[in-house]
C-alpha cells in the first residue's frame, strides 16, 4: 500500500523488514523519546543535556556505577522474560510485580525458618520456593482463564497489590525483626541464605541465572515444539484445537512459567542484594518489565539489552534525586520512549520511498 | 461507468496485476474469472483504493480520480465485500453497520440505522434481522449484512469476490437474483467466481485475467463454457473425471447412536448411526447447517459425543481428543480455512508444520527439514506463492486452500475428512482435487467428503448419506439415485417414506 506524502516523496508498504533496519529505528525512537523527554526538562529551567550527561556518568560512566546498572538490570530483565513468554501467547500477564513480591516471600519463609541449613541446600530450597510462589500467583488468573476466558488482564493486575500488602502485614506483624527499631523489615537473612556477589561490587550470582534463563527460553520459542504450539495458540485458538494442542494446558503451563520467572526475579533481589524482606522491595520492575518487554518485540536476547539500558535509567535517575529532581523523572523518561518507539514502529512495516517519475 | 487503464500492481517478487484494463457499464454484471493467483482479487483491492497501483489510471464516469484509502472509493460509490469478512463477531448487524458508516456521515441513532436496513433489505430483497449478532448468523447471511452495509454506504459500484463459493445454491440463486434487482435500478455489479455456470447464466459480460494480465473482455451472450475456460488456462482441458463405483465391505468406522451439541449448546447431532467402508467416499449431502459441520467435527475429535459410540478400526475412540485421533490417521479440511485450518499469521511452512512439528524426535522442531518438505509439497500441488516466509494471508484465496489440502493429504491419513474442499478453487484445480481425491480412495484412504455441490456429491462418491436436522434422512447409491430423491431428502423426507409413497 502507498500513501501520499509530500510532493516526490511517499510512504509505501513493506512486507519484509530486516534486522539491521530494525535496530535502527528503535535506537532512533529511543534518542528522539530522550529528546522529546527533555523539551519538558527544558521547561524546568534546567539544561536537559547536563541532565542526560549526569545520567549517563552516574549509570556507566564508572565501575560503581556500571556494576549499580547490572545490579538493576538483573531483575527488570527476569521479570521482563517471565511476561514476554505470556505475551507470546497473548496472554496478558501484567502482574509480574505480584509475581515478584511473592516470590520474595516463598524465598524469605526458608531464609528465616531454616536458616542453619547449608548454603548449597538453602539456596536451591529458596530458588525453588521462589519460583513455585510466583508461578502458583499467576497460576490465580489463570485458571479462570482457562477454564472459563475470564480476562487475565485485571485479575493480575489486581493481584499486585494483594501481593504487596501480603509483604506488608508480614513485615509489620509476624516477621518483623525485633531488632529492627520498628521498622518494617524482616531480620537479615543467615550468610547460607545470601548469594554471593562479584568482588566488591553488589552484582549477585543471579547474573547467571538470568543469561541461562535468557538463552533456555530462545531456544524454546525459536526451536521447540512447545514454542511452536505457543505461537499457534496466541494466534489463533481454534487453530490449537484443531492441530490437537491443549489450549488450557498450554494456558495454566505458560502462566505458570511466566509467574515463576518473576519469582525467581523476587527470590534474587531478597536474597542476592537486600539481604531481608522489607516493605518496598521494588520500584515497580514488574510494571517496568513490561515495557521492557514490548520495547525488545518479546526477544529474549533484545530484552538483555533493553533492560541494561533501563537499569541505567534507574541508577540515572536515583542519582538525579540527589541532585534535586524527583524520581518521576524517570517514569516520564520511560513514557516518553515507550511513544516513540511505538510510533517507530510504523516504519518497520513502512517505507518512504522517492516517487518514479 | 468504471474504467480501469493499464493498471499494474507489483508485491515484492510477483507482478500481481501487468497493464490490466477494465470497463465496466451503468446496470450491468461483469464477471471477473481467471486462475488462482490470477490476480482477481489485487485487481478489485485497487479499485476501491485498498492498494495503490504501481501503475495505471482509474476513470470514473470520465473523470480520473486517485484513491488513497477504501473511504476515497466509498465516497465515489464503490463497494467491495472481500473474499474474506470483515465483522465484528459479537456485535450486532446494526452495531456493526453502524460501525463503518459513522466515519461518513454522523448517524449515531440505532434506531434509525436498523430501519434504514430494513428498508434496504426490503427493496432489494435481502431478509435479516437488524437485532441478531453476527456469530449467530450463517454465511450467507452473513455476506447479505456486508451487501446492505455497502448499499447504505451509497455504493453504486459493487464488487463481489467469490461470493457464492461459501453459499448453498439456493443461496446463490437469491444472491444473483438481488444482484439483478440492483443491475435493473442503475448499479453496476463486478462479481469474481470460479463457478461457469453461474457466470453465464447470470452476467452481462466477462474479463478474463491470466497471470496477472487481461486476456479480454467477452459479452456473456456470444461465449460458452469451452472458450471461457480456454481463455483462463491457455489451452484445452479435457472434461471431467470418471469414476468407478466400488463397492467396499471393510469397516474402517463406526458411528453408533451418536449424539452432539452445537456451539449454542443446542442438540445438532441426534442418533447418528452410520459404517464408513475403508476405500470408499462417502459423500453427506444436506442443506448448510443441518449438522454436517458437527458430524465432521465429532469425527475429527474436535467435538465430543455426547451419547453413543465411536469405533475406528475395530477399537473404540469415542473418548479420544483430537491429538489422538491425528496419531490415528484422520486428517481433516475444515470448512474455515482462514482461523482453523491454517493460521494466517504465520507463514507457509510453519503453517504446514502444523500437521507434522509432532513427528520430529525430541522435544525440538528441524525447521529445516519442514522447510524442505513444504518445498516439495508446494511444487507438487502447484501452489502458487511469492515467498514460502511471507504470512499465509497474502496468498490468494484459491493457493490458501490448495495449501491446505496438500498439508492433509500428504500426512499420510487412512481418513480425510474434506468439507467444502472445493471452495475457492479454480476450474483446474478442482478437477486436479478431484483426481486426487478419487485416485487417494483407489489406494485404499477413506474420504468423507462433506459438500452442498450435488455435482460432485454424484460425480464422486460411493455412497451417499442425506442430512436434515441433524439426522440421517437415508444413504443412496449415485447411480441409482436421482437429484430430486436427494433434494427431498434433503428437504427433510425420509427415504424410507418417500419409497412407501
Ligand atoms: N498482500 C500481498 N502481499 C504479497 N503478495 C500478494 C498479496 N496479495 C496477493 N498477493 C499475490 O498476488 C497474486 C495474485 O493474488 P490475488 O489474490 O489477486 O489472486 P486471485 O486471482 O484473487 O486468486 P484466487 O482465485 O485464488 O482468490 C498471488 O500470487 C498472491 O500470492
Ligand atoms: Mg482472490
Amino acid at each position: 500500500m502507498k500513501r501520499k506524502l509530500l510532493g516526490s516523496w511517499e510512504i509505501k508498504k513493506t512486507n519484509t523488514s530486516s534486522g539491521l533496519k530494525k535496530v535502527v529505528i528503535s535506537v532512533t525512537s529511543i534518542i528522539l523519546g530522550l529528546i522529546f523527554a527533555g523539551l519538558f526538562v527544558l521547561l524546568t529551567g534546567k539544561n536537559p543535556l547536563e541532565l542526560y550527561t549526569e545520567i549517563v556518568q552516574s549509570s556507566v560512566g564508572s565501575i560503581y556505577g556500571l556494576s549499580e546498572t547490572i545490579v538493576e538490570m538483573i531483575p527488570l530483565a527476569l521479570c521482563s522474560l517471565g511476561v514476554s513468554l505470556a505475551f507470546r501467547m497473548q496472554l496478558w500477564n501484567i502482574g509480574a510485580e505480584g509475581q515478584f513480591y511473592m516470590g520474595a516471600f516463598g524465598a524469605t519463609y526458608f531464609a528465616l525458618f531454616f536458616s542453619g541449613l547449608p548454603k548449597l541446600v538453602l539456596l536451591p530450597l529458596m530458588l525453588l520456593a521462589g519460583l513455585i510462589c510466583g508461578g502458583l500467583w499467576a497460576l490465580i488468573p489463570a485458571l479462570p482463564k482457562a477454564f472459563w476466558n475470564v480476562n487475565e488482564t485485571i485479575s493480575s493486575l489486581l493481584l499486585n497489590y494483594v501481593a504487596y500488602l501480603w509483604i506488608a502485614y508480614l513485615v509489620y506483624g509476624p516477621w518483623k525483626d525485633p531488632k529492627g527499631n520498628n521498622f518494617p523489615l524482616t531480620k537479615p537473612f543467615s550468610d547460607n541464605g545470601t548469594i554471593p556477589v562479584f568482588g566488591n561490587t553488589r552484582i549477585s550470582y543471579a547474573l547467571f541465572l538470568m543469561f541461562i534463563i535468557a538463552v533456555i527460553l530462545f531456544f524454546i520459542l525459536k526451536h521447540s515444539k512447545w514454542g511452536y504450539e505457543i505461537r499457534v495458540s496466541g494466534s489463533s485458538r481454534k487453530a490449537a484445537d484443531y492441530a490437537g494442542m491443549s489450549y488450557i494446558k498450554n494456558v495454566l503451563l505458560v502462566m505458570f512459567l511466566s509467574g515463576s520467572i518473576s519469582g525467581i526475579a523476587g527470590m534474587a533481589e531478597v536474597s542476592g542484594v537486600l539481604h531481608r524482606l522489607q516493605q518496598t522491595i521494588s520500584p515497580g520492575y514488574g510494571y517496568t518489565a513490561i515495557l521492557i518487554a514490548l520495547l525488545a518485540r518479546l526477544n529474549p536476547i533484545s530484552i538483555l539489552l533493553v533492560s541494561f539500558l533501563m537499569g541505567g535509567l534507574l541508577v540515572g535517575g536515583y542519582s538525579l534525586q540527589t541532585s534535586g529532581f524527583p524520581s518521576s523523572m524517570v517514569s516520564m523518561f520511560q513514557g516518553s520512549i515507550l511513544f516513540f518507539v511505538l510510533a517507530g514502529e510504523m516504519f518497520n512495516n513502512y517505507r518512504l520511498v522517492r516517487k518514479k517519475a | 461507468m468504471v474504467e480501469m487503464r493499464k493498471i499494474t500492481k507489483e508485491f515484492p517478487g510477483i507482478l500481481a496485476n501487468d497493464q490490466v484494463s477494465l470497463v465496466v457499464n451503468k446496470g450491468e454484471i461483469h464477471a471477473l474469472l481467471g486462475e488462482n493467483g490470477a490476480g482477481k482479487s489485487t485487481l478489485m483491492s485497487v479499485l476501491t483504493g485498498l492498494y495503490r497501483p504501481d501503475g495505471g489510471e482509474i476513470f470514473i464516469e470520465g473523470k480520473r480520480v486517485e484513491f488513497s484509502s477504501p473511504k476515497d472509493a466509498v465516497k465515489k460509490g464503490i463497494g467491495m465485500v472481500h473474499q474474506h469478512f470483515k465483522l465484528v463477531q459479537p456485535f450486532t448487524v446494526a452495531e456493526n453497520i453502524m460501525l463503518s458508516i459513522k466515519e461518513l456521515k454522523q448517524i449515531y441513532n440505532l434506531k434509525e440505522i436498523e430501519r434504514q436496513i430494513i428498508g434496504q433489505s426490503e427493496a432489494f430483497g435481502l431478509s435479516i434481522d437488524p437485532k441478531a449478532k453476527i456469530w449467530q448468523l450463517s454465511v450467507g447471511e452473513q455476506q447479505r449484512v456486508e451487501i446492505i452495509k455497502l448499499l447504505l454506504l451509497g455504493a453504486e459500484f459493487l464488487i463481489l469476490d467469490e461470493p457464492t463459493a461459501v453459499l448453498t445454491p439456493q443461496e446463490a440463486k437469491a444472491l444473483y437474483t438481488t444482484l439483478q434487482k440492483m443491475a435493473v435500478s442503475g448499479k453496476s455489479i463486478v462479481i469474481i467466481s470460479h463457478k461457469m455456470n453461474e457466470v453465464m447464466e447470470n452476467t452481462n459480460s466477462i474479463t478474463v485475467l491470466r497471470d496477472g494480465r487481461s486476456i479480454g473482455t467477452v459479452q456473456t451472450k456470444t461465449t460458452n463454457e469451452k472458450e471461457l475456460a480456454k481463455m483462463m488456462v491457455g489451452r484445452n482441458i479435457s472434461s471431467t473425471t470418471g469414476k468407478t463405483l466400488s463397492a467396499k465391505t471393510d469397516i474402517l468406522m463406526t458411528l453408533a447412536n451418536v449424539s452432539a451439541l452445537g456451539d449454542n449448546g443446542l442438540l445438532k447431532l441426534k442418533n447418528i448411526s452410520m459404517d464408513i467402508y475403508k476405500g470408499e467416499i462417502l459423500g453427506i449431502a444436506g442443506v448448510d447447517g443441518n449438522g454436517q459441520k458437527e458430524l465432521a467435527e465429532t469425527v475429527a475429535g474436535l467435538r465430543s459425543a455426547k451419547q453413543g459410540a465411536i469405533s475406528f478400526c475395530g477399537k473404540d475412540c469415542t473418548k479420544s481428543g483430537r491429538k489422538k485421533r491425528i496419531n490415528l490417521g484422520i486428517s481433516y479440511v475444515p470448512e474455515d480455512r482462514m482461523t482453523t485450518g491454517l493460521v494466517t499469521e504465520l507463514n507457509a511452512y510453519e503453517n504446514v508444520a502444523l500437521k507434522s512439528y509432532r513427528k520430529y524426535p525430541g522435544p525440538f522442531i528441524s525447521w529445516d527439514k519442514v522447510k524442505h518438505d513444504s518445498e516439495q509439497l508446494i511444487e507438487k500441488f502447484d501452489v502458487r506463492l511469492a515467498s514460502m516466509s511471507n504470512p499465509v494471508k497474502m496468498m490468494s484465496g484459491g493457493n490458501i486452500q490448495k495449501l491446505l489440502l496438500a498439508r492433509e493429504i500428504e500426512s499420510n491419513p487412512k481418513l480425510i475428512i474434506a468439507v467444502y474442499p472445493m471452495r475457492g478453487l479454480d476450474i483446474g484445480a478442482t478437477d486436479y482435487v478431484r483426481r486426487l481425491l478419487i485416485g487417494e480412495s483407489e489406494k485404499g484412504i477413506t474420504v468423507l467428503l462433506i459438500s452442498e455441490d450435488l455435482e460432485d456429491i454424484l460425480s464422486m462418491t460411493d455412497r451417499i448419506i442425506v442430512m436434515h436436522g441433524g439426522e440421517i434422512m437415508g444413504v443412496v447409491k449415485p447411480n441409482e439415485t436421482s437429484r430430486e430423491e436427494i433434494g427431498l431428502m434433503m428437504a427433510g423426507k425420509r427415504k424410507v417414506d418417500l419409497h412407501e409413497a
